[in-house]
């Protein structure tokens, strides 16, 4: 692409904003006995290296589970194993057996820091780089500006390069799923993404628009002819790549159903800690975790996660087309961490991957929910001690979108893709032309509350009766803008093959 | 929103750059700092708790106050917000204290008083021509020297990281020199004896000053072939810099190598741009010369030299080798493994920018770079690889520790010769400006 250069100084830019966040502190760091996810990374590192395949997922008195045992898929053991190996050559201390633990130095720092980064260059960035450039329809100016903003995106850097966490791995081979699956790379595109699902299970929250979207695409292509050849040549990829990801796990049925035990803790309750998703927002008034009995809890879950994503899905199953799939990308993500279970707050930043996806066609409203997600995750990177850098990066983050995307001059109807759905509400109320503004005022709401409870949170303390109110406060308004963003998204889908008309006449 | 839009709007460009460095500048935040952090701290310190009489006396440290007055002053100055952060740093007597808050408001002084810096580039930017109409922002000569000035890898990893207060310093000399293009003569004599009051180390471009002001401010039109018109001299002019103090060196032995291309000023000037020419000429001469010379005395003239890179193809040329070496000399300031990515990054993100952009502004004449100076430039890739890399891990390490040092030293100083001797033949090889100027 003509202007390389411009691209390159935005990948190095964004590598040097990563490293600068690294130098700060670590999730855990100095906080005997348990520490933190540094830890339990070094102490997979430990395990997988030191212990037996069979050994891995299953209580020992080499591996007490209850200190860190694994709960991610093989993939992320493999990897662990993988930085063993490295970590070996360089210090044996970093993983030996038991004297291990709790080990801290800033050589370890620095080699832990280096795999996140490497593992960073070699899958997350080059997805985005490769999504920018294949962007129809706008200028090289606005694709680099595009990557320039995706790569600052505060949440994923302050968790992976602050908190310290391997995101950026299922993140950017699910990224790599899309960008083949959009591109009618079908076989690798699924690859891709059943890798991301064998790295985290939580990647299964983007499961069922890959489903719809390719599925429909059998559909479209025939189910008695081509479109079923397509369907079992799929089917037998995510086979493979299953089994080829779990076959040390399928020597003895016990070993793959302890694997799942681990992965689907559903024993451990409808949430934990406080996270902006329904159960514990409403769980503020009214506790529900007590009422309900626990099968209970599941049902209603579940059932409530299906209801909301179920349209979006269908829809992408009945007209599939790439921009489609990333939105309900958006949505369905979105349902899972509002009404699923067991849900953890970093678990945001699975939706915030496909929203940067969109970002170039609704920036304002991207813009938005990603400095929301950021500021979700707050009473966690304060924890962690990282709130010069969460405001560093997200100021970074607000100014390289408000510049390269003009934001506050693009919140008319058509720009935020309401047109057709406004233009069927005003065939029944016809005053109906204050959308726009409603939404500006709800920004301006919005971003004044995140600063305001920022402020709170960082220079007051708590009152001694309710020790836990900023926090409560932080994720219940996050989870009323959620809440927001699931309307607004779902409005999109709905409502959209009539806006694709239109959108091509603005243009 | 309104209001909004218009702030984040089309012409905000400098100040989306202006704010991303200062960003950037916060995450250098916890990098490592040199013992110029404690100098710094110990001079608060000094000028806080002592008397003025006492300043320049007091050794209760090895760091000892050896800047001019103006700098004490300023040092004063700061000590008054200081003890809002921390009263203990500014005990004489608390040596090596740094405390976070102490860490903190050190970082900050130096970001906060870079806002002088941003200022004097945005003035510089008014000098620089926008001849070639183009509409595309990237390639707007204002945009480019923009980058290349706020942006400028030595001065990030030397004020920000290594830990000095040469940005507001550097913003001074350059707001001097955007005056003098600006032809307002006198504020930039008064900005540049301001600085000389700051450091003294800039006494090595003062020449520079004194000629070009006395031959091109003092004598009011040139004759049509350029040289001198006795008749026209201005006593009154020349009273009025003398009075604003008015200093020439003659110590080092440095600037007198720089003295031919000071009389081509003389006899042959060539306004505002031969002036800067100048002007880098006496600080590159005085930094390969000088004595005790830092390595970073060599932003002295990378800085000003930017102004030039974006008019003509020849400047950015010689710019761009003096840059890259230069700044590849700075590597050894920071030795430290957590600092290694950012100080590779960082270069890389400014070189390939820097090469870039130029060759793009300049795609329409002849190459920048012949085979020669590209081989040569691409030599300080292997050179980092082995000297950071694959040297530590040698046998050699124990013995001959230096090794690393010497080959940057070394290979560096071929390379800044090398575009000092290039500048100096384009000072005497161009085309005077020679036109009555009626002043």
């Amino acid at each position: 692409m003509e202007k390389w250069y411009l691209m390159t100084a935005v990948v190095l830019l964004g590598l040097t904003v990563r490293w600068t966040v690294s130098l700060n502190s670590y999730s855990g760091a100095g906080k005997p006995p348990m520490f933190g996810d540094y830890e339990a990374q070094r102490h997979w590192q430990e395990i997988t290296f030191n212990l037996p395949i069979k050994q891995w997922y299953f209580n020992s008195s080499d591996n007490n589970l209850q200190y860190w045992g694994l709960d991610y898929p093989p993939l992320t053991a493999y990897h662990s194993l993988l930085c063993a190996y490295v970590a070996q050559f360089i210090n044996p201390d970093w993983i030996a057996l038991h004297s291990s633990r709790g080990y801290e130095s800033q050589a370890h720092k620095l080699f832990m820091r280096a795999t996140v980064l490497i593992a960073d260059l070699l899958i997350y960035i080059p997805a985005v780089v490769l999504h920018c450039c294949c962007l129809k329809e706008i200028s090289t100016k606005k694709k680099i500006a595009n990557a320039l903003c995706i790569l600052l995106y505060p949440g994923l850097i302050l968790i992976d390069y602050g908190h310290f966490q391997y995101n950026s791995v299922s993140l950017g081979l699910a990224l790599w799923g899309v960008l083949g699956v959009s591109c009618d790379w079908d076989l690798l595109g699924s690859l891709a993404f059943c890798l991301a699902v064998n790295y985290k299970q939580m990647e299964l929250y983007h499961s069922l628009p890959f489903f719809g979207f390719l599925l429909g695409k059998c559909f479209k292509k025939g189910l008695k002819g081509k479109g079923f050849v397509l369907f079992v040549k799929l089917a037998g990829t995510v086979v493979a790549s299953f089994t080829l990801c779990w076959l040390p796990f399928f020597t003895e049925r016990a070993q793959a159903l302890q694997v799942l035990r681990r992965l689907f803790p559903v024993d451990r309750g409808l949430f934990e800690d406080k996270v902006a998703n329904i159960w514990c927002s409403v769980s503020v008034f009214l506790k529900i975790k007590d009422i309900l009995p626990h099968h209970v809890q599941i049902i209603v879950s579940f059932c409530l996660t299906l209801l909301s994503l179920l349209p979006a899905c269908v829809k992408l199953t009945l007209q599939p087309s790439p921009k489609a799939f990333r939105f309900t990308l958006v949505s369905c993500a979105l349902s899972f961490f509002l009404f699923s279970f067991q849900v953890h707050e970093k678990s945001i930043l699975l939706v915030s991957l496909p929203v940067c996806l969109v970002l170039s066609e609704i920036p304002f409203m991207s813009t938005w929910f990603l400095l929301v997600s950021t500021f979700s995750m707050l009473p966690l990177l304060l924890k962690d001690d990282l709130l010069m850098p969460s405001v560093v990066t997200t100021m970074a983050f607000f100014i390289a979108c408000a510049t390269s995307f003009s934001i506050f001059e693009k919140t008319s109807e058509e720009e935020l893709r309401l047109k057709s759905f406004s233009v069927s509400v005003r065939k029944h109320l016809p005053r109906f032309t204050f959308l726009p503004r409603i939404i500006q005022h709800l920004f301006i709401i919005s971003v004044i509350t995140m600063v305001l409870l920022t402020l709170m949170t960082v220079t007051l303390d708590p009152p001694q009766k309710l020790p836990d109110l900023f926090s409560v406060l932080v994720s219940s308004v996050s989870c009323l803008n959620f809440l927001f963003f699931l309307v607004y998204f779902n409005i999109i889908i709905m409502w959209d093959s009539k806006d694709g008309r239109n959108q091509k006449k603005i243009h | 929103m309104a209001a909004l839009s218009v702030m984040t709007g089309g012409g905000s460009w400098f100040l989306a750059l202006a704010l991303g460095v200062t960003l950037l500048k916060c995450l250098l935040i916890p990098t490592y700092h040199s013992t110029d952090f404690e100098v710094h701290r110990n001079w608060l310190a000094i000028t806080h708790s002592l008397p003025i009489s006492q300043w320049y006396y007091e050794a209760t440290s090895e760091w000892t106050l050896d800047y001019p007055p103006f700098f004490a002053w300023f040092e004063y100055a700061l000590s008054h917000v200081a003890k809002y952060f921390d009263q203990e740093m500014l005990n004489v007597h608390n040596l090596n204290y740094s405390s976070s808050r102490t860490l903190l408001f050190q970082r900050f002084s130096v970001i906060f008083t870079d806002a002088l810096f941003v200022y004097a580039v945005h003035e510089c930017c008014k000098c620089v021509d926008g001849k070639k109409a183009c509409k595309e922002l990237t390639e707007k000569p204002k945009f480019i020297l923009s980058v290349l000035l706020l942006w400028n890898f030595g001065l990030l990893i030397v004020d920000h990281i290594h830990f000095q207060y040469n940005g507001f310093l550097f913003g001074l000399m350059l707001l001097s020199i955007a005056r003098l293009f600006q032809k307002r003569h006198m504020e930039g004599a008064f900005l540049f004896a301001v600085l000389l009051h700051f450091k003294h180390i800039y006494l090595y471009v003062a020449p520079a000053y004194g000629i070009y002001l006395l031959r091109s401010y003092c004598f009011t039109a040139n004759k049509p072939d350029g040289s001198i018109r006795w008749n026209t001299f201005s006593f009154v002019r020349l009273i009025s810099l003398g009075l604003t103090v008015f200093l020439v060196s003659a110590l080092s032995l440095g600037p007198f190598l720089a003295l031919p291309s000071i009389f081509c000023l003389w006899f042959k000037p060539q306004g505002p741009r031969g002036f800067l020419r100048c002007l880098i000429l006496c600080a590159l001469s005085s930094f390969m010369f000088g004595w005790h010379v830092h390595e970073k005395a060599i932003l002295l003239a990378i800085l000003p030299m930017s102004l030039l890179s974006v008019g003509k193809a020849g400047d950015a040329s010689i710019f761009l080798i003096l840059t890259t070496t230069g700044h590849y000399s700075l590597f050894p300031l920071l030795f430290t493994a957590p600092e290694l990515p950012i100080k590779i990054l960082l270069m890389l993100l400014f070189t390939i920018y820097s090469i870039s952009s130029l060759k793009t502004l300049f795609r329409k004449e002849k190459p920048l770079f012949n085979w020669m100076e590209t081989f040569y430039l691409l030599g300080l890739g292997p050179l980092e690889v082995f000297c950071e890399f694959v040297f530590p891990f040698t046998s050699w390490k124990l013995k001959y520790p230096f090794i690393p040092l010497l080959l940057t030293s070394v290979y560096c100083a071929v390379g800044i010769t090398y575009a000092w001797f290039k500048l100096y033949v384009s000072v005497f090889t161009d085309p005077p400006v020679g036109k009555t100027k009626k002043q």
